[in-house]
């Protein structure tokens, strides 16, 4: 598939949006009550969240032919995961909008209204990734890890900016964040090495002779329908080869695992260093997930291309 | 509206024959021409004189070379060996009864009709968003860059019911091109239609069924070709029968009932 850079763009931006929504979320559902100007963190990293988020859905807006029919978007929710995402996402900003007015109290309402930010936001980034894992005709999307994997990404991405936001308490909801982030970080490495593994070993589950109505033959192309390319092939027709999947593959895993896990040791270890180690962790992740979705896209191969 | 319509009893597609095709495009041509007006018009042509052309079009004719298959079985299940033959494939929407271009369609765009199962594109409410594209294996829908939306086949839904052609014209334009009659038209779900019975007749398939999209349009597949080896051999000692036989005539006629 052609990796459409307004597309991979818009689902890890908007991932790192909605997940730093969903931490701070969290942290206002669940932790004790704000301390000193903890409130107003969280007031500046929500909207930070929130312009994270509307630059990515904005970003989207240019993978469409007749981006100011967008609207017509949300109507087909009842059937389609792309309208549903965009019913979650516009939802989601109604309590973070809220939060804004709400905070510095923290009521057990305001509790409430962050729990569903929570909601909604992992909610979004399901149907975002249930757009792709809800496609037939690229089984490489059909893989169980696909939703699991976009989530891990939204919270790693979305995490990082609140643990470097809130430097390093000793105890309390940042403290627990630092080793939670590195387990997401350690399960995604596994997880991406769990999915390539797979779709290098499973060959597509039809043939050409199956996509020709002759499933006994075997087919092999003759002559092109047509001399020059068309939309099919190029939307379609771009497979990443095996030689140079490996070192893009090796370029993700070290920024999105290995580099934002050595710097999380060494924010942890030595406290002088986080000023540096967690922006650097933050940068890197968010460019890690870049690439892993361009090889997610790169990587799949639609059926049309069988008959070609 | 994307969510499809409960299914409908009349079912028009095409059934296309795989063993009349020759390749020749006129399908692809007549499809091109038709819709460069019409309710899907004017088809998208980008530099078509030039450098680099690209455009959209419904309908695409692959070609492919089937390798042979040996003989196998015996007695009276026995398949002859089949030889290596040229297939030509023309492709174009199916029309499915479940298609997930339909469903994933996030304006209400792409929609089933209830009233004869075409599947169309309302280019008014189209983002072109390409998901649909994304959705069909079968390669039915193009997007228009210059456009901005998604095109694809129609049925000649502006042929079949347009009152102001012959009633030997309400046919898709496709079908009427083809000079072999490898195409045809008619309500697959009506199984006493012609069309209904060339499909029992020949054995016409669904492209992919396993994927479940159900398509209306049915492909027959190319009839078994007679043994290949004995049949050389049994024209051999044919002939030598009848250079003795009467008149050029009577050996001809010979020849040809054998057949």
């Amino acid at each position: 598939m052609h990796p459409a850079l307004s597309v991979i763009f818009f689902t890890t931006l908007s991932g790192a949006g909605f997940g730093l929504w969903f931490w701070v979320g969290l942290r206002i559902a669940l932790g004790p009550t704000p301390q000193g100007f903890e409130a107003l963190g969280w007031w500046l990293l929500l909207v930070a969240g929130g312009i994270a988020a509307a630059i990515g859905l904005a970003a989207s807006f240019l993978h469409l032919g007749k981006p100011q029919r967008a609207w017509r978007a949300f109507s087909q929710w009842r059937t389609s995961w792309l309208s549903r995402e965009g019913v979650a996402s516009v939802a989601s900003f109604l309590p973070a909008l809220a939060l804004l007015k709400l905070l510095p109290q923290v009521t057990p309402a305001t509790r409430i209204v962050a729990a569903l930010l929570c909601v909604l936001c992992l909610a979004t980034i399901a149907c975002t990734a249930m757009i792709y894992a809800s496609l037939k005709p690229i089984p490489a999307w059909r893989h169980r890890l696909v939703v699991p994997g976009y989530l891990l990404f939204a919270l790693l991405t979305g995490g990082l900016p609140l643990l470097m936001a809130g430097g390093l308490a000793q105890r309390g909801f940042v403290a627990l964040l630092l080793p939670l982030l590195a387990v997401a970080a350690i399960a995604l490495v596994l997880l991406k090495l769990a999915y390539w593994r797979d779709i290098d070993r499973t060959p597509l589950p039809q043939t050409r002779g199956d996509a020709i109505g002759l499933p006994q033959r075997q087919a092999r192309v003759f002559e092109r329908p047509h001399t020059e390319a068309n939309y099919l092939m190029r939307e379609m027709g771009f497979v990443l080869a095996r030689r140079h999947a490996r070192p893009l593959r090796a370029t993700a895993l070290g920024l999105f695992g290995l580099l934002p896990l050595l710097c999380l040791a060494l924010a942890w270890g030595s406290g002088d260093l986080a000023w540096i180690a967690l922006p650097v962790a933050v940068v890197s992740a968010l460019a890690g997930a870049f690439v892993e979705r361009w090889l997610f896209f790169a990587q799949a191969r639609h059926l049309v291309t069988l008959y070609y | 509206m994307t969510g499809l319509p409960p299914p409908s009893k009349k079912k028009l597609g095409l059934v296309i024959d795989l063993d009349t095709c020759v390749g020749c495009h006129a399908c692809a041509v007549s499809c091109k021409e038709w819709n460069a007006g019409g309710i899907a018009g004017p088809l998208t042509d980008t530099d078509p004189y030039g450098k680099d052309p690209s455009g959209v079009w419904f309908n695409r004719v692959h070609s492919y070379e089937l390798e042979p298959v040996p003989a196998c079985g015996s007695g009276h299940d026995a398949t002859p060996a089949q030889p290596a033959q040229t297939l030509h494939f023309p492709r174009s929407c199916l029309h499915c009864e479940t298609p997930a271009c339909v469903t994933v369609c996030p304006t209400g765009a792409s929609y089933k009709r209830a009233e004869d199962g075409i599947v169309l594109v309302d280019e008014d409410k189209c983002i072109g968003c390409k998901l649909c594209s994304w959705a069909c294996p079968y390669g039915a829908r193009e997007y228009s860059a210059v456009e901005g939306v998604m095109k694809k086949c129609t049925l000649c839904v502006d042929r079949i019911y347009n009152d102001n052609l012959d009633e030997a014209e309400r046919q898709p334009a496709c079908v009427q091109a083809c000079p072999t009659r490898a195409r045809h038209f008619g309500d697959l779900g009506d199984p006493d239609s012609d069309i209904s019975k060339l499909v029992a007749a020949r054995g016409g398939v669904d492209l992919m069924p396993e994927l479940g999209y159900r398509p209306t349009n049915q492909y027959l597949p190319p009839r078994p070709r007679r043994n290949g080896a004995s049949e050389a051999e049994a024209d051999a000692r044919g002939t030598a029968a009848e250079l003795d036989a009467g008149n050029p005539l009577q050996r001809w006629m010979q020849r040809v009932l054998r057949r």
